[in-house]
């Protein structure tokens, strides 16, 4: 038997790898697949405790997840189109503009 | 050691393992694939804890066109080269970080292991559930009667998502005339 | 359990063996009947009737030197065919093929697994076929296959939407996602064995299908992905041999898989006259069916002349897509009006 709480822990993991990889990567589509899989580990736990404690109402805050989590990499990859245009490259630390 | 849990333990380690090399990919095609493989790993984490509909969702929505549609931009942009990223940093630079994001794991497993968890998260995956537990039906029913509001807006959402979209990847026809105008003139 | 495990490994091998032999004969069907339409003989020489023809394709292509050009991302090149090749067999993991029969005494399920989300897995694993060309084209590290690559994308994620959205209307009304279901719901015992299949009742969401399935797989008259003229080959521009024999095995395989699924929707599966005194008439109706999708799709390839892309894409989006739409509503209107 499988408790939940391994689930849950591997929806953890996933969460750090996530948050390790907008920590360190430079490339912003790689930055970009890292915030979705954060927003998967956060669904994985979703379904785990639903399935913990036999609702189904996770399920449905899952599927608005994926919803949202499309349209976001429609306007993400959008804009990251945009950027590229104009700076021809996708390596974050060169759009600094605005530090100053 | 049953069926259930070897195929959680492979799926698991699947889904950590093709993370972990997206991240340290500097190839951006490796790199979707690697999320690929991590994401058909969840889907069969969501299929044993009984979501078969999300987990048929998961990788329509996620692998057919959410990634689909990175390779589709990393395509159109024709990024071969990794150089621009200069040369691959060393740990050191980011041990902080690394310890960071460890930092943050242990503290949800010692959250997830401690008391506050104990007494509820012992139940194995095949105990009694609800009958029809997270079928189609199921969350149908949830999903168009108690949740229509949210389910809605959803819809408002994607819309203005695809109008955002659009006018964002359009080319500002202001700045592309001048060299339409010159081929046209050659 | 091992019992189990020994009859579905069989069980798979057989499938396994029956989709790669299709594939081989749909070839050889094909190179046939374009002949006759353009009124050629077609293969004639290997075997009678050239019934041996695609042995000889198959030992040619394997023999061939496999030639891998310089600029090609290592990888993602050898990966892409055998990605385009897998999603393809794995749709025939799902789709009944027969009456349930026992053999020596064991009861044989004719069908690999019965899920009862077969539709939703359907969906799944063909949004996966992409991959292999996508992949293809854009480790090829050549222009025509760049532009394959992109052309494909596009393509299938446009029409993948009134893919999705035809079969709706058969779900509606079959209250099911169980192919299972869907092929028992469409049994008739009446001398008019085919007055129950969908399509009578989903007549549009059919024709939709059909046409979307079309451009799912990459077929004329919506080849642009690999259009001869003006791309040269494509997504496979670059590829040799053996590796290029699995992206042309994968995409009959492909085409197999939508026409069985269509076959399975629509036509009543393997449901046909005498099914119920001869279990195993079954798997002949159901072949039947199949290879005749095959052949229209072939008939498609004879008569009509590539889209030019605009075209493709407007008739996806501005007319299959308000079609599909309006195809789902009339019939969630007519089922919950309780006509259909």
């Amino acid at each position: 038997m499988i408790s939940i709480s391994s689930y849950v822990i591997v929806a953890a993991v996933l969460f750090g790898i996530g948050t390790l990889g907008v920590l360190i990567s430079r490339n912003i589509i790689i930055l970009f697949m890292s915030l979705e899989l954060m927003l998967n580990a956060a669904s994985l736990a979703i379904i785990a405790f639903s399935r913990e404690l036999n609702v189904i109402d996770g399920h449905v805050f899952v599927f608005l997840i994926l919803a949202v989590a499309a349209a976001e990499a429609a306007v993400g990859l959008a804009m990251v189109i945009t950027l590229f245009r104009n700076k021809e490259t996708l390596n974050i630390d060169r759009f600094n503009l605005m530090k100053w | 050691m049953n069926l259930d849990a070897v195929i959680f333990i492979i799926s698991a380690i699947v889904a950590v393992l093709g993370a972990s090399m997206m991240i340290f990919q500097r190839n951006p095609v490796m790199a979707v694939l690697s999320f690929m493989v991590s994401l058909l790993a969840q889907a069969v984490l969501y299929i044993q804890l009984d979501a078969l509909f999300l987990g048929a969702v998961l990788i329509i929505v996620y692998a057919g066109a959410v990634l689909v549609l990175f390779l589709f931009v990393i395509m159109l942009l024709n990024l071969r080269t990794t150089k621009e990223l200069g040369p691959s940093s060393s740990l050191m630079r980011h041990l902080g970080k690394y310890f960071l994001s460890f930092l943050l794991i242990m503290e949800f497993v010692f959250i997830i292991k401690s008391s506050f968890f104990k007494g509820a998260s012992l139940v194995g995956v095949m105990n009694m559930k609800p009958e029809g537990f997270g079928t189609v039906t199921s969350v149908a029913t949830l999903l168009f009667t108690k949740y229509l509001y949210p389910f809605e807006l959803t819809s408002i959402l994607i819309l203005v998502a695809i109008v955002g979209a659009v006018v964002m990847a359009r080319k500002d026809k202001n700045i592309d005339r001048p060299t339409e105008n010159k081929l046209g003139k050659n | 359990m091992l019992e189990i495990v020994i009859a579905s490994s069989i069980k798979v091998i057989i499938v396994v063996i029956a989709v790669l032999t299709g594939c081989a004969y749909a070839t050889y069907m094909e190179r046939k009947l374009v002949a006759h339409f353009q009124h050629r003989i077609g293969p004639l020489y290997a075997g009678p009737y050239g019934l041996l023809q695609p042995m000889a394709d198959a030992v040619k292509l394997i023999f061939k030197e496999d030639i891998v050009p310089d600029k090609v991302e290592r990888y993602t090149y050898a990966l892409a065919p055998v990605i385009s090749f897998i999603p393809a067999m794995l749709i025939f993991a799902v789709i009944p093929f027969g009456k349930d029969t026992s053999v020596f005494g064991y009861g044989i399920k004719m069908v690999l697994s019965d899920l009862n989300i077969a539709v939703l897995f359907i969906f799944a694993i063909t949004s996966l076929g992409i991959y292999g060309i996508i992949l293809g084209g854009w480790s090829s590290g050549s222009k025509y296959s760049l532009m394959g690559g992109l052309r494909s994308s596009a393509q299938m994620i446009s029409y993948e939407v009134s893919y999705g959205l035809s079969i709706i209307g058969v779900i509606l009304i079959a209250n099911t996602l169980s192919l299972r279901e869907l092929v028992n719901q469409q049994a008739s015992d009446s001398i008019w064995f085919f007055s129950h299949w969908y399509v009578w009742r989903q007549p549009l969401g059919f024709l939709l299908y059909l046409t979307c399935a079309i451009a799912e797989t990459n077929r004329a008259p919506f080849d642009l992905p690999e259009a001869e003229s003006e791309l040269v080959g494509g997504y496979h521009t670059e590829y040799s041999s053996m590796r290029f024999s699995m992206f042309f095995i994968g995409e009959y395989a492909n085409m197999l898989a939508v026409s069985a699924v269509g076959a399975t929707l629509f036509f009543g599966g393997w449901q046909g006259p005498f099914v119920n005194t001869i279990p195993l008439l079954g798997i002949v109706w159901f072949v039947l069916k199949v290879f005749l999708f095959m052949f229209f799709y072939i008939w498609l390839r004879a008569t009509f002349p590539r889209f030019r892309y605009d075209q493709l894409m407007n008739f996806g989006w501005k007319i299959l897509l308000p079609l599909a739409l309006f195809n789902t509503m009339l019939t969630s209107l007519l089922v919950a009006l309780k006509v259909i």
